[in-house]
């Protein structure tokens, strides 16, 4: 396990860059992740499929997939697509602090 | 007289009943396993259906055939589970009352679950190979197909046998060859999956044969719409992908009923403890198989030693002890490759699919993680033992929990 420096915090990531340790996340660090894949303004819609993403993954343990914030989270797929381009599943995550979704078995 | 009633008499259904038959004395339990049709279909074969190597009656059986005497089958499709109730309703009105509850009714496509999917050009240009329907459908398709470009869509995961795409994709390439028209046909793999497979050392494997063979993979693609008019998947990303043919894997759901009880995840899968299979706040209901949404492969072979586990957890269970059985996700697949072989992979929650010899050390004879004649073999022989070992919940040779022993460790292999 690695730890990085963002924002003057220090926290622990992946090999990947995906953060590791739950608490260790704010909203601060969630808009500077943004920011370091491109998405530099954060809106309410983002922030509400980012807050789902913590809230399920506190419930659940796991990172959610696009079926589940779509289902349960009531986002649509298509509109998770616009908010976070071409790969929302691990762009979500990846701004709201959690472990990169393991794609299933 | 207390009564287990298990929901589905597939793979997992049946082999429970038969070995819990076996534990437990007729006089104080009484078993019934409820099915919503007689015939039980060995959904291995299925991949080489379409390519004519098996044909329906080698498939198909009747589930009365495989359940030991002192269990009651019944044939009726379930309405809902009544948890609240300890009862299930069918759907023809009547009501079962149970002690223990264990779903089994695995998971099914579900192509309405996809824009555009289940409509023009379905079973014309676009065919699934998970039922034996469409299977045979495909079949009769590929008899008359003088080539074009093929494309292989998984819409979404999880789906039962994960590698069975990849396993179509390599008999299509035997397929044409044999046929003389490997060099009139495009393969392509369309995959919501970042590379060939979910674990990173089976990805890399199987994405090498996959362009050994000649497959273009196309990753990273969630199907948004299917246009089956003009032959295209569109996905949320606007990439577009056009077919000739296309060869479906939609989305796999557990059944309606789940959803209905209050059971299930989003995908109608049951939620369940990983380790027992005790559903989420039940202390009498299970869920095993396809049906459960345990993090492995949805396999047989994941049935078969999720069962043995789950039967001395079981008679413990009743007793009110606690179970101090913990399955640990154990899969074992053999990957049929094409030209007469195949590869294995073995793995469970914690270790991902490793090079090495299958089951004996050193020794194999399978081969894990490579290209062999035996896997092939081995294989083949799988349908023999499905219908009169593992069915009947005879004891196999082999143990339920992966074992290291034989394997090698990435660290020192590559
Ligand atoms: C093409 C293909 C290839 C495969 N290859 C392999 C392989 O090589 N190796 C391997 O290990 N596995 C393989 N599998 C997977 C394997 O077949 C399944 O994992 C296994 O059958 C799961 O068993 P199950 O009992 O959970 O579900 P199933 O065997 O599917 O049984 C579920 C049962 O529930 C019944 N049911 C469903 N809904 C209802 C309802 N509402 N009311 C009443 N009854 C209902 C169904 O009729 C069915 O009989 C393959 C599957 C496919 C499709």
């Amino acid at each position: 396990m690695a730890t990085t420096t963002i924002d003057g915090h220090e926290v622990q990531v992946d090999e990947d860059g995906f953060m590791t340790v739950y608490e260790e996340w704010t909203e601060g660090l969630g808009r500077e992740l943004a920011t370091l894949i491109g998405i530099d303004e954060l809106s309410d819609q983002h922030w509400e499929a980012i807050n789902f993403l913590r809230f399920d993954f506190s419930e659940q343990g796991e990172t959610p997939t696009l079926r589940r914030v779509n289902k349960v989270g009531g986002i649509p797929t298509k509109q998770l697509f616009v908010l976070f381009p071409k790969k929302p599943a691990k762009k979500m995550a990846y701004i709201a602090g959690l472990p990169k979704p393991h794609g299933c078995v | 007289m207390r009564h287990v009633l298990i929901l589905g008499a597939g793979t997992a259904g049946t082999m429970m009943a038969n070995k819990l038959r076996k534990a437990l004395p007729l006089a104080e339990w009484a078993i019934t396993v409820l099915d919503r049709d007689t015939d039980h279909v060995y959904q291995p074969g299925l991949l080489f259906l379409p390519f004519g190597l098996y044909d329906e009656s080698d498939l198909v059986r009747p589930r009365s055939f495989f359940l030991s005497a002192g269990i009651d089958l019944r044939i009726e499709p379930v309405d809902r589970v009544v948890p609240a109730e300890r009862h299930v309703l069918l759907e023809d009105g009547t009501v079962l009352g149970y002690d223990v509850l264990i779903v089994a009714t695995g998971t099914r496509i579900a192509p309405e679950a996809t824009e555009g999917l289940a409509g023009p050009g379905w079973m014309e240009t676009a065919f699934d190979f998970y039922t034996v329907e469409g299977a045979a459908a495909l079949r009769t398709k590929l008899d008359s197909w003088t080539g074009g470009r093929l494309v292989l869509n998984v819409v979404d995961m999880p789906i039962k046998c994960p590698v069975a795409p990849l396993e179509f994709l390599f008999l299509a390439d035997h397929f044409f060859q044999e046929k003389g028209i490997r060099d009139q046909v495009e393969l392509v793999y369309a995959t919501p999956l970042d590379g060939a497979f979910t674990k990173p050392r089976a990805s890399a494997a199987l994405g090498d044969l996959l362009k050994k063979k000649g497959v273009l993979l196309e990753t990273e693609f969630n199907t948004a719409t299917v246009d089956g008019e003009s032959g295209l998947l569109i996905g949320y990303d606007e990439r577009e992908v056009p077919y000739d043919l296309l060869v479906t894997v939609p989305v796999n759901m557990g059944a309606d009923y789940v959803e209905r009880s209050g059971l299930g995840d989003e995908l109608n899968h049951v939620e369940v403890d990983k380790f027992t299979f005790l559903a989420d706040d039940s202390d009498n209901i299970f869920a095993i198989g396809d049906a459960s949404n345990i993090p492995t492969s949805k396999a047989g072979s994941v049935a078969h030693f999720a069962v043995d586990v789950f039967v001395d957890n079981f008679l413990q269970h009743i007793k009110g002890q606690p179970m101090t059985g913990a399955f640990d996700g154990h899969a074992n697949c053999f990957i049929e490759s094409g030209h007469g072989k195949g590869m294995l992979i073995d793995f469970n929650y914690d270790v991902e699919p490793l090079p090495g010899k299958y089951p004996l050390p050193g020794v194999g004879p399978f081969s894990l993680l490579k290209e062999t004649e035996a896997n092939h073999w081995g294989k083949l022989m799988f349908k023999w033992t499905y219908w009169n070992m593992l069915l009947p919940g005879r004891e196999m040779p082999l143990p339920n929990s992966m074992s290291m022993s034989g394997k090698i460790p990435a660290e020192v292999s590559s």
